[in-house]
């Protein structure tokens, strides 16, 4: 099965979130799958769902999402999708 | 099927915030075929067979966790108790040889390997009785060694000769260990019906009925389960029961997943999973602060017990449901010095030696991590151990004594460990003697609970 990972962000709403985030998948050809995005209190959440079919990239991800991190004050964080399966359903 | 928005985001709350974790993935290693006549092969073998073993297994943890964006908080090794390739060494050999296991722990990356140990429940072979005499040199010259000594079990009554020795030991190494607070005594368990695949120190070993090597997963998260009773202030207890089953439904479910990940790749077979409820002294991360929860104004007022017994029991049946290999411990660990609701109860004044030896009845372990004043006689030491293995030969369960009898220290001075191992407040001893007791020495005969075939 396809390896799917999911991406979720959180930090204080400003211009250009989504669109920096987005342009570090596409910088390393990940494929976005489903999207969804609220705003709570001021704060930006998003989470994304996307293709994880080569877990050696994670690192670069990482690296490049750290960046992003520092630049906008977010927090990224990254997860293979499989452990949401395990703890939510049976 | 799709994953909801509000679930992820819990996952991520547990995480971020609430300090799930998974406690330690430890590998077995089966060390029977090591031994050699010769001793300088048998160091040889040991080193070799650890290494070749569990060389990848920090890297390949780590990278686990990274995928999986849940932290593995260590990496442990667990080996065949070391008294049974002992042979016919000397007690020099033997602390040779614990130095040769501090080694390939270095050499891996683990911080602690499990197994410096005798099962002596029955009787005292002549490699046992050498390993019981290294232990304190073992564990003052190493760093990453742990040791346990089995001194009772169910089926067997209870060695009072070796419960004899084992406070002797414990003196002896808390004075070879001083100038860091006896520190040596951390490293050590005594054990009533220990078991063989135990993935949390300082008690693992690898047991005789294991395989050449496994990989278990001892699994934690007092913090996820405390944040999720806070949600729930005016439930029933029958509804306290439910909601700490669920979440460790939960808890363990990711552990395993991750414990299997890591065993497929390192080719080794899954072990077990141990569901225990470990606390640590990160904020909020204490049982103490969950049996507070439910209701108590301090740890160890009245009520502690039932409500211990209730948070034990819901751990117990939502793990087994969430994994098929259930095994270890698991239950609720209650060592002091790790959580910080256990200090503060006893600063308080509301929690003593002798509601913890209570709590011992109802929860996974026994007596651990407790500070005892440095001047407490070995016979009183025996005296504790004994009356813990007792509670656990009647009660057909696990229970276990690591107290450390800090030199120098009384009653009410406080002890910086460090690290994992926390701080702990000196609790006294009964200033009344057992020693006549511990001198009468022999077996205390298998309860009637042994007949049971």
């Amino acid at each position: 099965m396809q390896k799917r990972a999911v991406v979720t962000v959180v930090g204080k709403d400003q211009v250009g979130i989504i669109s920096k985030v987005t342009t570090v998948l596409a910088e390393h050809k990940m494929n976005i799958h489903d999207i969804s995005q609220t705003i709570l209190q001021d704060y930006f959440t998003m989470m994304m769902i996307v293709e994880m079919d080569n877990k050696d990239r994670l690192e670069d991800l990482l690296e490049a999402f750290e960046r992003v991190e520092d630049d906008m004050n977010l927090t990224i964080s990254v997860q293979l999708e499989d452990v949401f399966q395990a703890m939510h359903r049976i | 099927m799709a994953i909801h928005y509000s679930e992820i985001q819990e996952t991520i709350r547990m995480v971020q915030m609430e300090s799930l974790d998974i406690r330690t993935v430890t590998m077995g290693i089966s060390l029977r075929n090591c031994q050699d006549s010769d001793f300088d092969k048998v160091k040889d073998n040991v080193y070799n067979k650890i290494v070749s073993y569990a060389g990848q297994l920090k890297p390949v943890a780590e990278q686990v966790e990274k995928e999986y964006g849940i932290p593995i908080v260590n990496k442990r090794i667990s080996i065949t108790p070391i008294a049974e390739i002992l042979g016919d060494l000397t007690v020099d050999q033997a602390v040779e040889l614990a130095k040769v296991l501090d080694k390939a722990a270095e050499a891996t990356g683990v911080d602690f390997i499990g197994g410096y140990s005798a099962l002596v429940h029955k009787g005292m072979t002549k490699a046992d009785q050498t390993l019981l005499q290294s232990i304190p040199r073992a564990l003052s010259e190493t760093n990453r060694v742990c040791s346990s000594v089995s001194i009772g079990t169910t089926r067997t009554g209870i060695n009072m000769d070796a419960v004899g020795q084992l406070g002797h030991i414990i003196k002896e190494t808390a004075e070879l260990t001083k100038d860091q607070d006896s520190i040596g005594c951390a490293k050590f368990v005594a054990f009533c019906n220990p078991v063989e695949d135990n993935p949390f120190m300082a008690g693992a070993f690898h047991g005789a009925g294991e395989g050449e090597a496994v990989l278990s997963v001892g699994v934690s998260g007092p913090g996820v389960v405390l944040n999720a009773l806070k949600r729930y202030p005016d439930a029933d207890l029958g509804e306290v029961a439910d909601v700490i089953k669920k979440t460790v439904f939960k808890i363990t479910r990711a552990g395993e997943l991750l414990g299997r990940v890591v065993a497929e790749r390192l080719n080794v077979p899954f072990g077990i999973m141990d569901l225990s409820l470990a606390p640590t002294n990160a904020m909020n991360d204490s049982v103490a602060e969950i049996l507070e929860e439910i209701g108590l104004e301090s740890v160890g007022t009245h009520g502690t017990i039932a409500a211990l017994a209730l948070m034990n029991d819901a751990v117990k049946k939502g793990g087994a449901m969430a994994s098929s290999y259930v095994g270890g411990l698991s239950g609720a660990f209650i060592p002091v010095s790790e959580d910080n609701g256990m200090i503060r109860g006893i600063q308080d004044g509301s929690l003593t030696l002798d509601k913890l030896e209570a709590m011992t009845c109802v929860c996974s372990v026994g007596l651990d991590m407790i500070a005892l004043n440095g001047d407490a006689p070995a016979e009183t030491l025996s005296a504790i151990i004994a009356d813990e293995a007792a509670i656990g030969m009647i009660n057909k369960k696990t229970t276990a004594v690591r107290v450390i009898p800090v030199v120098g220290k009384n009653e009410g001075d406080m002890v910086e460990f460090g690290g994992l191992l926390g701080r702990a407040p000196i609790i006294g001893v009964k200033p009344f003697s057992s020693e006549k007791m511990i001198k009468r020495g022999g077996r205390i005969p298998a309860p009637l609970q042994a007949l049971i075939n």
